[in-house]
C-alpha cells in the first residue's frame, strides 16, 4: 500500500470498513503521520455521533447482569499490552491470562476455597498452595522476563504445549493443555533435553488436563525439552519414547 | 465553512464522565454504576444498530460494558474523550460479530442493504437523545447520496469499503475516497472537534 492510498482511509479506519490486515498498516502508519492522527481523531469522534444518534433504552436486566459480572472481572493494569503485537507478544499475553487465571485459583485455595480442593484434605490444600504460590511468582517471573522467548508445538492426542524461556533467568516454563489423563497410575515427567541427553525438570500433576509448569532445575545450556510417560514417581532416565520433544527457541 | 452548531450534547457532562472513568480505573464499582448509567443506551444503540439481533446484540453490548471496566484502567486522555473511547469499543465489536457475512450474502441482500435506513429509536423521551438524532439526521441528508450509502453502509451496517463497493457497484478507491469526504463533511456539519 502506497503512503498517498494509506492518507486516503482515515475514514474507512474511523468506521471500521478496513480489513484486519489493513487497519493494522494503517495504525502503523498513524504512528508517524502528524496529520492523519489529528483528520483521525476527529472523523473517530465524528463516527462516534453516528453512534450516539442510535441511542437507545435498555432493559433494566442489562444493568444487573453486567454490574453483577464486573463484580468477579479483574481489571487489567495500566499501560497494558498494545492491542497490536507481534506472535511471541500475544502468546505471552494469553500465557500470562492463564497463569493469573491460575494465580486466583492458587489464591481462593489460601483463603480456604473449598470449591476448588473440595477432593483434598484441607492440609494438602493449604500446602499445596503454599508451594503453588512460590511457584507462581517463579512462572511469573519467566513469562514477564524481557527476554522470554517462546514455542509452541502438537502433544501427542490433541494435546497442545508451549515453552517460554528465559536464558537471563536460566529457566523455562510450561504450558499445555488438553492433556489426556496418563493411564494406570503413570505420570508425565519433563526433560532438558542436553543435546541429545535428558536431563530431569521434574513431574507433571497428573490430574491436570491444562496446567503451566516451572521446569524444575535451571536450563544450563539445554537445548530443548521432552515429555514422557513414565512409572509413578518419575524415572532418573526416560524409560519410554517421547510424547514430544521441542526444541528451545532461539 | 458553515457555522456549527451545537445543540447536541450538554458539554458539562463529558468531565464527569471523564472523571467517573478515572475512579473505575481504580476499581470503584459505584462509579462504574454511573458510566454503565451514562452509556449502557448508546452502546445498545450502537451494538443493535449493527448486530440486529436483539439477543446477540444484548449479548454484544454486555460483554462491551464488562470490557469498559477491564480496561479502564488503559484508558488514556489524550486518546479521545471516554464516551468517544467507549463507542469506538462497541462498534469494533459489533463489527466483529457481523462480519463472517459473506460477499454472496451482501449480493444477495443488497437491494434490503440500500433500502434500511438506521435505526433511530424513536421513542426515547430523552430531550438530548432526541436532538443529537435530529442533528446527525439533518447533517447525513447534507451529504451527496453515495457519501451517505457508503457512510451508512459501514457505519450502521459494519461492512467493509470492500463489500460496500460490492454493494454500490462502485470502484473500491471510489468508497474509500466518499467515506473520507463523507465523514469530513459530517465532521464539519456537527461541529466535531478532537
Amino acid at each position: 500500500m502506497t503512503t498517498a492510498e494509506l492518507h486516503r482511509m482515515t475514514g474507512a479506519y474511523a468506521l471500521h470498513a478496513l480489513s484486519d490486515e489493513e487497519h493494522e498498516a494503517f495504525e502503523r502508519h498513524l504512528a508517524d503521520c502528524e496529520p492523519c492522527a489529528q483528520e483521525t481523531a476527529e472523523l473517530c469522534a465524528t463516527a462516534a455521533r453516528l453512534g450516539l444518534a442510535v441511542s437507545t433504552t435498555p432493559l433494566p436486566v442489562l444493568r444487573e447482569r453486567v454490574l453483577r459480572r464486573i463484580a468477579t472481572v479483574r481489571q487489567e493494569p495500566p499501560g497494558g499490552p498494545e492491542p497490536t503485537r507481534s506472535g511471541v507478544a500475544r502468546l505471552r499475553a494469553r500465557l500470562l491470562s492463564r497463569w493469573a487465571l491460575a494465580a486466583c485459583l492458587t489464591a481462593a485455595a489460601a483463603l480456604g476455597g473449598t470449591a476448588v480442593w473440595q477432593h483434598q484434605r484441607a492440609e494438602d490444600a493449604v500446602d499445596q498452595a503454599r508451594r503453588a504460590e512460590r511457584g507462581a511468582d517463579e512462572i511469573a517471573a519467566v513469562l514477564a522476563a524481557p527476554d522470554a522467548r517462546s514455542r509452541s508445538g502438537e502433544l501427542a492426542a490433541g494435546a497442545t504445549g508451549s515453552v517460554v524461556v528465559s536464558r537471563s533467568l536460566d529457566k523455562a516454563v510450561f504450558v499445555v493443555s488438553g492433556l489426556a489423563r496418563p493411564s494406570g497410575g503413570k505420570v508425565y515427567q519433563l526433560w532438558f533435553d542436553d543435546h541429545g541427553t535428558m536431563r530431569s525438570a521434574g513431574l507433571m500433576d497428573p490430574r491436570r488436563s491444562d496446567q503451566t509448569v516451572l521446569m524444575r532445575g535451571a536450563l544450563d545450556g539445554a537445548s530443548g525439552m521432552g515429555v514422557t510417560v513414565e512409572p509413578d514417581g518419575g524415572s532418573k532416565q526416560p524409560t519410554s519414547a517421547p510424547l514430544a520433544l521441542m526444541p528451545f527457541p532461539g | 465553512m458553515k457555522e456549527a452548531v451545537h445543540i447536541g450534547r450538554n458539554p458539562s457532562k463529558e468531565p464527569d464522565l471523564q472523571e467517573l472513568l478515572g475512579r473505575v480505573a481504580l476499581g470503584d464499582e459505584e462509579a462504574f454504576a454511573h458510566v454503565y448509567d451514562a452509556v449502557a443506551g448508546s452502546v445498545l444503540g450502537v451494538v443493535r444498530a449493527v448486530v440486529r439481533d436483539r439477543a446477540q446484540s444484548e449479548e454484544v453490548a454486555q460483554d462491551v460494558l464488562v470490557e469498559v471496566w477491564r480496561t479502564a484502567p488503559r484508558y488514556r486522555t489524550d486518546r479521545g474523550t471516554a464516551i468517544n473511547w467507549i463507542l469506538t469499543l462497541a462498534h469494533r465489536r459489533a463489527v466483529d460479530r457481523v462480519r463472517s457475512v459473506e460477499a454472496a450474502v451482501i449480493r444477495d441482500h443488497r437491494a434490503a442493504l440500500l433500502e434500511r435506513t438506521p435505526e433511530f429509536d424513536e421513542v426515547t423521551e430523552q430531550v438530548e437523545a432526541r436532538l443529537e438524532r435530529e442533528q446527525v439526521r439533518r447533517c447525513l441528508r447534507t451529504l451527496t447520496e453515495i457519501q451517505r450509502q457508503a457512510v451508512t453502509l459501514a457505519y450502521y451496517r459494519g461492512l467493509t469499503y470492500r463489500q460496500a463497493a460490492e454493494a454500490l457497484s462502485l470502484p473500491l478507491g471510489t468508497v474509500k475516497t466518499r467515506l473520507r469526504d463523507g465523514l469530513i463533511r459530517l465532521r464539519d456539519c456537527l461541529g466535531v472537534t478532537a
